[in-house]
């Protein structure tokens, strides 16, 4: 039986997004229904065409950062939409606060989705948050 | 016919492997074998349990030297 996972991304350390990433990509792939909701320090990092590195937190960020054997994060979150169907939502406070449209991100995230719907649609399922 | 195809993930860390058998898995078609090559100890114990959840079959699973060969066929 699947179950439903919806993860809540805040953060913008390297650590927090791979973790989140790892989550969201087994998950999907593996038959959950899987939504994944960007805001605060998160959401830049899927604007298209920006190249900065997510900051390492501690110790084990920067070891990953040192192995080219880790898969990026952003890979995994689009192998999860496209191997499992998640959805990747922006969220519109965010980006009315960043001051751009959602055509501005990379193409596997959308619709921009308010905190309303996401915690209707969340409702009954398990809620994780990096 | 099926056919049997390797994937080299070797010296990339979970869950890079097991997305890279996801993805290939994807694009087989039912009967065909994968092999995926990792030198990630996680992958070895997470495969078969992917094959389980999904329904596939473990054909496989062996480690030679410092490397796992994990053959899956495709079921469904």
């Amino acid at each position: 039986m699947s179950q439903d996972f919806h993860i809540v991304c805040i953060s913008g350390t390297r650590e927090k997004l791979q973790m989140a990433a790892m989550f969201a990509s087994v998950a999907a792939a593996t038959g959950e229904q899987v939504s994944v909701f960007f805001s605060m320090n998160a959401l830049p990092y899927f604007v298209k065409d920006n190249a900065v590195e997510a900051p390492v937190e501690g110790e084990f960020g920067a070891l990953m950062a040192q192995e080219p054997g880790v898969p990026p994060f952003k890979q995994l979150f689009k192998q999860a939409a496209e191997l499992g169907d998640a959805k990747l939502l922006p969220c519109s406070m965010a980006l009315d606060l960043l001051k751009i449209s959602e055509e501005a991100l990379d193409p596997e995230l959308g619709p921009a989705t308010g905190l309303t719907r996401f915690l209707n649609d969340a409702e009954g399922g398990q809620l994780l948050t990096f | 016919m099926s056919e049997c195809k390797t994937i080299d993930a070797r010296d990339t860390f979970c869950p890079g492997p097991l997305m890279e058998l996801i993805t290939y898995m994807k694009q087989a078609s039912v009967g065909d074998t994968l092999e995926l090559l990792s030198t990630d100890q996680g992958t070895a114990s997470d495969v078969p349990e992917w094959v389980n959840k999904v329904g596939h079959e473990m054909v496989s699973s062996e480690k030679i030297g410092e490397v796992w060969h994990l053959k899956v066929r495709k079921t469904k």
